[in-house]
């Protein structure tokens, strides 16, 4: 049987500002994860170009994919996706290590993100011994070791509680305040949703609303530090 | 480090799998090295047997070795006194050298006229003495009882000859031996007695005192060409019946005094031999102790045709069943390697479809190709490693036990029953290779999964379910 192409997002022009929160919105099918996943590089649009942190990433190579998603990219997934044979302090610890970073360095940032997602105590369990909001909590601290431009969390929430899901997204702001990173979710969460500083609503692959909830100057990061994040497919 | 701690701790993660496959990758092992064990042995038992017979190496005729069985005494080495005298005293020599003897080998017709029955032999001459000491001989530290070579201190016309010999010549019940046929008529004391022609000529060459011993069971007389042409007899007086290894041998063997072997082929022309056996201490020593031999042999005998030929070529029967037991080696170890290549290919692919969603988690974190590659080829190495060192352990363990067993074995060709020892232990090279082949062909075996992980797009290695 000859495959038939369907378009899964098309004619889509989106600038992702800097240092903000920003959720993608819309029905299931609609594209919100094939656009996620072209802002998180792991993706190539058939036509147009995405550019992340000012960089034209569907040109670079698979191994420079690799480095820039390493680099400039911290992933959230709904279902956690931490390597289960690793504890919360070596799944935080190992893209540092990817990045060739000194141990005792590694040590310091590793102990001062389980500080800062309430897991000090945990650093020695396993994913299988920690509840799934401590799981999710070790996932947002492993996105945002490398200090990275742009954090992809693709249904943060789904798989949590309601009041965990709240805790975690308080966390995720807290964290994209005080490091001054562009959160882009995808969310079906009523909360996730209030606190979007900017929402994109999708439909059939096609943007149907950008709303911004909040202007640029009342945004809470430093946006002047880094480049726009932008997707034209 | 975190690559191969994380392939380890994968690897424990899924027990029972690691377990299975690490067993039969160990039981490879083990299978490759008891099969080696027992090959070695056998290439022990062999050499250790020829080395006691003729050294490592031995001064000949250059033709001697192709052409000497028609006519031996042609190829006989004057002056051989000399000759080793000087391999003895050489300096570089010295240190290797164990034994240096002559030996004289001859063919001829021995007879029973008592029993009126005779068979071709080929009559060996030694030094007694010197073949007592070349049998204490044992690099390999073999269980083999090093029997005493019964013409030492013996009347020069003492003998021994093969098992097969006494019993052609029926002599079994005269030297009394066990396991020796004697359906057949055994000789009366009073046969028919010696023609007087050869009586007179044996009486000619044979000492008087051995002549008129009383104790005497077992007297053969052995007609020989003397180097002149002419036939010459001695009557010997037979000590024993020993089992020469191969029934070949053992029926046509007859042991001699090598002076009185040289009595018999050169009578009063001076004795000549055809052979200067030289055992050495180690066989490692043997390429250099020959290459000494040859320098040598330019010096001290500057004008004779004479060569160093080694056991190997003396004995091709030894080399050809070392070459039969290495291709069945190889044999086992390719197949060994397949079962193990397929067994830990399997693995490595079960292992890479359950952990698509964590090589999709370790792409988008920033792990590139070749980091994935690496972690399923160091799992894979890792499972060839331990379960080939546990196989080489597990080798070990029942070749200690087999040994102890005490078992014993009778190889093709050959008329006694050997030790049945797994020479595993110490075998150091056999180990080495084993376990570095395993482990190369396991990690070999995990590249092709290892390559698939590496190729799987990131989005879909991560909407794997």
């Amino acid at each position: 049987m000859d495959s038939v192409s369907v378009p899964v997002i098309r004619g889509v022009d989106i600038l992702v500002r800097p240092a903000h929160f920003t959720v993608l919105l819309g029905p299931s099918g609609s594209g919100k994860t094939t656009l996620l996943n072209m802002l998180g590089c792991i993706d190539k649009p058939d036509k147009g170009d995405v550019e992340v942190a000012g960089c034209a990433v569907n040109e670079l190579s698979d191994d420079a994919l690799s480095d820039f998603r390493a680099e400039h990219i911290g992933f959230v997934f709904q279902n956690f996706n931490l390597l289960p044979v690793l504890t919360a302090y070596e799944n935080i610890e190992y893209p540092l290590v990817l990045a060739g970073m000194a141990p005792k360095r590694r040590h310091d940032r590793v102990t001062k993100l389980l500080e800062a997602v309430g897991l000090s105590d945990r650093a020695r369990n396993l994913p299988g011994q920690l509840s799934g909001g401590q799981r999710q909590r070790v996932a947002i601290a492993r996105a945002l070791s490398r200090k990275p431009k742009l954090v992809i969390a693709d249904e943060p929430t789904a798989n949590l509680d309601s009041q965990t899901g709240a805790s975690i997204l308080a966390l995720m702001r807290r964290m994209q305040v005080r490091y001054k990173i562009s959160f882009v979710f995808s969310s079906h969460d009523r909360e996730v949703i209030g606190a979007a500083d900017d929402l994109i609503f999708l439909r059939d692959g096609m943007i149907q609303e950008i709303r911004r909830k909040k202007s640029d100057s009342d945004a809470p990061g430093d946006q002047t530090s880094f480049p726009d994040t932008r997707i034209d497919a | 480090m975190m690559t191969w701690s994380l392939a380890l701790r994968n690897l424990l993660r899924n027990r029972r799998r690691s377990l299975s496959t690490l067993l039969a990758l160990a039981i490879g092992s083990a299978s490759i090295l008891i099969f080696g064990g027992y090959s070695a042995n056998i290439k022990y038992i062999m050499k250790t047997g020829y080395v006691r017979n003729g050294g490592q190496l031995q001064v000949q005729h250059k033709d001697f070795y192709l052409y000497g069985s028609g006519n031996p005494t042609a190829y006989g080495i004057p002056a051989y006194v000399g000759l080793i005298r000087t391999i003895e005293r050489d300096e570089v020599l010295k240190g290797m050298i164990r034994v240096v003897t002559p030996t004289l080998q001859f063919g001829g017709v021995a007879g029973n006229f008592a029993a009126g029955v005779s068979r071709t032999v080929i009559g060996t001459g030694f030094v007694a003495a010197d073949v007592n000491r070349m049998r204490q001989w044992n690099e390999y530290g073999l269980p083999l009882i090093a029997q005493r070579f019964v013409l030492e201190g013996a009347a020069s016309d003492a003998a021994v000859v093969g098992t097969g010999v006494a019993r052609v010549l029926r002599l079994c019940t005269a030297l009394g031996i066990a396991d020796c046929p004697t359906t057949i008529d055994e000789p009366k004391p009073a046969g028919k007695s010696l023609p007087a022609d050869i009586a007179e000529l044996t009486l000619a060459e044979t000492p008087v005192a051995a002549a008129s011993d009383d104790k005497a069971k077992a007297r053969i007389e052995l007609l020989a060409g003397h180097a002149n042409g002419t036939p010459n007899v001695a009557s010997l007086n037979v000590l024993q019946a020993e089992r020469q290894g191969f029934k070949e041998f053992d029926e046509v063997a007859v042991i001699l005094q090598l002076q009185q072997a040289q009595q018999l082929v050169y009578g009063r022309s001076p004795p000549r031999v055809t052979s200067i056996m030289v055992q050495l201490e180690r066989s490692e020593q043997m390429n250099d102790a020959a290459a000494r031999l040859k320098t040598l042999l330019l010096t001290a005998a500057p004008g004779q045709a004479l060569a160093v030929v080694d056991f190997e070529t003396l004995n091709p029967f030894y080399v050809q069943t070392v070459k039969l037991f290495d291709t069945i080696f190889g044999f086992i170890f390719v197949l060994i390697g397949a079962i193990v290549l397929f067994t830990v290919s399997n693995t490595m692919n079960t292992a890479v479809v359950e952990r698509t969603v964590e090589i999709g988690t370790l792409r988008a974190v920033g792990l590139r190709q070749a980091g994935i590659r690496r972690l399923f080829v160091i799992e894979g190495f890792l499972l060839g490693l331990v379960g080939a060192v546990s196989g080489a352990v597990l080798a070990v363990v029942v070749a200690a036990i087999v040994n102890r067993l005490g078992l014993t074995w009778l190889p093709p060709g050959s008329s006694e029953p050997l030790p049945l020892l797994l020479r595993v232990w110490g075998e150091n090279r056999m180990i080495f290779g084993a376990t570095v082949g395993l482990v190369m062909i396991a990690a070999l075996s995990a590249w092709w999964p290892a390559y698939r992980a590496a190729r799987l797009r990131v989005v879909d290695a991560l909407r794997h379910v």
